[in-house]
Formats: structure tokens, sequence, C-alpha cells
């Protein structure tokens, strides 16, 4: 993660160093996102996990640029396809969101417009990016609401969404996302409003259709297990750090951080049936409140008076980073 | 969609029925016709040819029956004590200037309290809109009276820029004489429609700035900016179109309110519309008159709430399937 390469011939689709989100209230600063570093290959797919208020979804925003005020973003290094995104002006922003980075949200309830018709709002997405005629447009949707397996796609096109369940409105969510063949899909916690059935055939869905498409992927998530089966590579958020980050397999063998431990041992297993399950004591830190040094350390049974001062961010393997004093598998 | 419209139009016949039982009651109640219309040296048997006359020896339903075949059937209310003209034809031209005063004020309320308030509701902490809300607070705790004599004072008798009253010119269309196409017209409607359109602009400030605040937070307006839309289309498509649900309920009441009781304004600006005559009226005990008012205005509300009604079927299609179910 520390390597970085030249970013004319960068093998990275998306190559983000120290993203910081801060939101400056009265009440001080919430440091929501701070200091996040990501690289993303085209095709690939990055689960992003974290319990909730680790910041995975500020990070999802930023990269888009969609942070509310009073937050404010900013980067060592924001490059995505070659294009330094800090650089961009507001017009040209828009004209990169939702068509070569698109974004599903967590609850297709809330996501899609109650008062305008899904034909509407789909094709807008694709008149808001080329200059394409209605019928046309229109065509094209079509065929993304077959792709994520609509059953009568032209009858679906023309209901409001609240004749819809929340599994079809998310699969029109992923469709819209992909209407303009994105480089890069962020997913909120897609399945997480959904039925378990759903979720399953959801994931597979979106699986299949990056893997045939090329499109990248972060899937924002707290569930390590689910993801665990998707995604090529995690990297596990804390208190707006990413604490750890590795290929799926390795994290899964051999995780190093203490809290991507807890992660672990918290996911029901056949072994832990009619045991109690573990839990990683405590909260999550007030964004206000953070303790000094490593914010994992007030929970962190490995925890010295040494993890008051920062911990550095390490490679212990080539594409495996931890960012912990006292990093090494679970003993 | 259909069937709900019809089901209104059954609901709003009901109420207007319900409301002239009503008004028919409180006219029963309130004292004796005969001996308003009968001269005081008048013998018992001279009064009973009258109210023999004028069927009030009938039992009241058959009474009832009758003011309502009258009334609703043939608009017959009974001629005013005062003129002696039909009170439907007082009314039916009295009503256009307070229609079009109403209209005017509620038009140029929305036209620029809307946006305002869409503006307030983008940039709560900012200078202007700080400025817009204070100015709303003013623009509605003011007496509307007090707005409109102020008006004239500045505009007609310091400035002499507009007439102080009176309603301009007034060009016939058909039965219906309208002063809006002149801009002789307009000159007189100016301050009476500012007078309310004051009061009414604050209100759909708020309500606007409101809506907004509450609308853009939401996942489906991050969502339209997610996928590339312009702001011309985030705001103007997906904001507006959620908004205009609560300020067409708001600016529908508020119609019917500047309708029906114009009252103050009109005396202030010796408007010729019917809240004028019906002040006269009731000064003058001129009771067809005032029993043609309520039943027009009853009727006019109930089509107003109608209305609204349809149109906001037409802007939440959430409300349509939850009524045809």
């Amino acid at each position: 993660m520390q390597t970085r390469a030249p970013s004319s011939s960068s093998p990275w689709l998306l190559d983000v160093q120290g993203l910081r989100t801060w939101f400056h209230t009265r009440r001080g600063v919430v440091k929501a996102v701070d200091g996040v570093s990501l690289q993303l290959k085209q095709g690939e797919i990055l689960g992003l996990v974290g319990e909730s208020g680790s910041g995975k979804t500020i990070t999802g925003f930023s990269l888009m640029n969609l942070v509310d005020k009073p937050g404010r973003i900013r980067a060592d290094r924001l490059f995505f396809d070659g294009r330094e995104l800090q650089a961009l002006s507001a017009k040209e922003y828009r004209a990169l969101r939702g068509h070569e980075m698109a974004m599903i949200f967590q609850d297709p309830m809330m996501t899609l417009n109650p008062v305008l018709r899904v034909d509407t709002q789909m094709i807008e997405t694709v008149q808001a990016h080329e200059q394409v005629s209605r019928s046309a447009a229109r065509a094209r949707c079509i065929e993304m609401l077959v792709k994520v397996g609509i059953p009568a796609p032209a009858e679906r096109m023309s209901v409001y969404p609240h004749h819809l369940s929340g599994g079809m409105r998310q699969r029109i969510a992923i469709a819209i996302a992909l209407l303009n063949s994105p480089k890069l899909i962020i997913a909120d916690e897609p399945t997480t409003a959904l039925d378990v059935t759903i979720q399953g055939q959801i994931l597979y869905e979106v699986q299949k259709l990056c893997r045939e498409t090329g499109t990248a992927l972060i899937w924002i998530t707290h569930d390590l297990a689910l993801v665990s089966g998707l995604a090529d590579r995690l990297a596990v958020m804390y208190a707006g750090r990413i604490v750890e980050t590795a290929p799926t397999a390795d994290i899964i063998r051999a995780a190093q951080h203490a809290y991507t431990h807890g992660l672990m041992a918290s996911i029901p297993t056949f072994d832990t049936r009619g045991k109690s399950l573990f839990q990683i004591p405590g909260s999550t830190p007030s964004p206000l409140n953070m303790p000094e040094g490593c914010p994992f350390r007030t929970r962190c049974y490995r925890a010295t008076p040494q993890c008051v001062e920062e911990p550095l961010f390490e490679m212990v393997a080539p594409a495996h980073g931890v960012s912990c004093w006292h990093r090494g598998v679970e003993t | 969609m259909l069937s709900s419209i019809v089901r209104r139009l059954l609901q709003t016949i009901g109420v207007v029925l319900v409301m002239s039982a009503l008004v028919f009651a409180a006219l029963y109640l309130v004292g004796d016709p005969v001996s308003m219309l009968a001269s005081p040296e008048a013998t018992d048997a001279e009064r009973e040819l009258i109210r023999r006359s004028l069927g009030l020896d009938l039992p009241l339903w058959r009474q009832y029956l009758i003011f309502l075949n009258k009334a609703l059937v043939h608009l017959d209310f009974g001629n005013s004590f005062l003129t002696g003209e039909p009170a439907i034809r007082l009314i039916l031209d009295r009503m256009p200037a307070t229609l079009e005063l109403a209209t005017a004020a509620m038009f140029f309320a929305l036209l620029i309290g809307v946006p305002l308030g869409i503006y307030a509701g983008l940039k709560p902490e900012s200078f202007g809109s700080r400025s817009v809300m204070t100015g709303s607070v003013l623009g509605f705790s003011l007496p509307n009276f007090w707005v409109g004599l102020m008006l004239i004072m500045v505009f007609a008798v310091f400035l002499h820029w507009l007439p102080a009253g009176g309603r301009g010119p007034a060009e016939a269309f058909g039965p219906v004489r309208l002063s809006v196409f002149s801009w002789e017209g307009w000159r007189s409607l100016l301050l009476p429609v500012a007078t309310i359109a004051i009061a009414k602009c604050a209100l759909i400030i708020r309500v606007t700035r409101a809506a907004t605040r509450e609308c853009l937070p939401l996942d489906y307006i991050k969502f339209a900016r997610a996928r590339g839309l312009s702001e011309r289309r985030v705001l103007g498509v997906h904001l507006l179109k959620n908004i205009l649900i609560p300020i067409i309920t708001i600016a529908g009441l508020e119609y019917g309110q500047v309708f029906a009781f114009a009252v103050v304004t009109e005396s202030v600006f010796s408007w010729p519309g019917i809240g004028k005559l019906l002040i006269d009226s009731i000064i003058t005990l001129d009771r067809p008159v005032v029993v043609a008012y309520l039943m027009l205005t009853v009727v006019f509300l109930s089509a107003l709430n109608l209305l609204v009604d349809i149109v906001y079927t037409i802007l939440d299609p959430r409300v349509q399937s939850k009524a045809g179910a």
C-alpha cells in the first residue's frame, strides 16, 4: 500500500492516499474519515468492512464528492482513471458521477424518487451523460433491467417505485448504476435492507455483472462473512482509518490486527453453535473524542502503553498491510 | 384514479348538502321574517296571509326541500331586501372582482414565495436566506389592514403612482366582468393584491423552506446527484415535485381563505368584491344576500378542495394507489 507508482503508467484504477473527510461542527472537528488509503485495479472487487460509524459510508461519498456540508474532503492523492479528482471542477465531477463512477445506496426504499416513474429516472440517467434519443435510452434501460434479472422489464419501467418490492427496487438501482458502463461502482451495503434470499441473489447478480463488464467494485459492508465470498481484497476500517488490508484469503487465514480478529470471531459458525458469540468489548469511540494514538487501543486486548503513539501502517506481506504495534496472527 | 375522483365528488356534494341544512337552520332560528316584512300596523290576519304566501306555515322539512330545490336547482335565493334584485345576481356581479383579487394575490405569492423558500432551504446559513426568513416573519405578523393603509399612504398619497381604492375599468367576458386585462385595471388591482400577497407569500416561503430542508437530505436527492444529473434537474424536478405536495395543500387552503375572507382588504381599498357586499348586507340585514353568499362560498371552497385533491393525486402517485386499494 505504500508503493506509489507514477500516475501515467499507474496500474491502479483508483489510487487514494491519505483521504481525510472532516466535518467542522460547532462542537469540534469530526474526523469521519482520517487518512484512508485505497488502491483498486480495474475489475477488482474490494470489500470495505467496518462497524457502523467507522466512516466507510463517508469514504464512499467522499469518492463521489457527495459529502454534505460542513464536511470537507482532502487527500494527498485522489487519482481515478489517471485523473486527479481534487482538480476537477464541479461540472466535471458531475459528468463523472453516474458515468464513470456510480453508486448504489443502502436502502432501496429511499433511493428512487417516489413521485417519478421508473422510466423517467432511468432515462434521465442516460441522457444526463449522452446525447441519445428517448427511445434509444429506453431500449438501453430495458436491456439493463433484463441483465439484473427483472421479469417483464417494459412493464416495470412504467410504474412508480412504490409498486415494487425492495428487492426489485434495489435491482433497478443497480441497473441504473450500470446504465452508463461505469469503471467503478461503489455499493454501500446494498443488501442490508433486504431479505436473506434476495441478498444472495443480488450479491450473485452484482458479482456476475462486474466480472462480465470488467467493472471495479467497492462493496461497503459490516458483514465480513458476506463480503469474504465476494471480494478479491478486503480493507478493514475502524474509526475513520484502514487498519488492515489484504487479499481476502490472507485475511481469513492470517489476519494481523486485533480488530480484524474480533470481527471474524463475531461471525457465527457451526463451532459457536449454542455458545454465546464473541463480542468486541465496548463500542466505537465518539468521533469528537478519539483516543490518542491507535483508536482501537481502548477496546484491544493487546494494548500496551506504546499504543498511545500512532501505529505505522506497515506491509507484512506484498499485498498485506496492517496498522498495529502488536500485529500478529491470533494465538 | 377516476373512481377516487368520483368518490371525492360525492363527498363534496354531501358537504354542500350538510352546509345547506346548517345555513337553513341558522336562518330559521334567527328571528321571524314576517315581522321584518310586514308593516308594524298589520293585523294578525294580514300577518297570517304573508306567512302563508311565503310558505312559512309549511312543516320545516317541506320548507327546507323548497329552499333546496330553489337554491340548488334554480339558483334562486330570493331577492335582496334592499335593491329587489335577485340575490344571486348581486353575488355573481361581485364575485369576479374578488376572484381576480384572490387569484392574482395567490399567483404572486407562489411566484415569489416558492423560489425564495427553496433558496432559503438550500442555504439556511447564508445572509440572504436569513434576511428572507426575517422578512417573512414580518410579512405574516403585520396586520392586513395596516399593510393596506401603509401601501395607500406611500403609493397613492405620497407618490401618486396608484389609485387609493376602487376597481379599474372591467371588460365583459360573457356574464363575467374582469379588470385584469387592462393596464388601468392592474393599476387599481396592484395595491390590494400586494396587501394580500405579502402575508401569503410569507407563509409560502416558510412552508417551502421547511419542505425543502426536509427533502434535501433524503436518499433519492443524493442518488439523483450520484447519477450525475444536473443541479437544475435535481432541484427543478426531483426536489420540486416532492415539495409541491405540501405547498399545493397550503396554497389551496389559503386561496379559499383569501376568497372567502377578503373582507378586510376589500374594505380598506373599497374593492367592490363579495367580501364588501357581505359586510354591507349584514349591516342592512339583507338575508337573501347573506344566504346566497354563504351557499356560494361553501360550493366554491368545496370545489377548491376537490381540485386540490385531484392535483394531489397527480403529484403524488402513492395517494392514488392508496385511494384505489
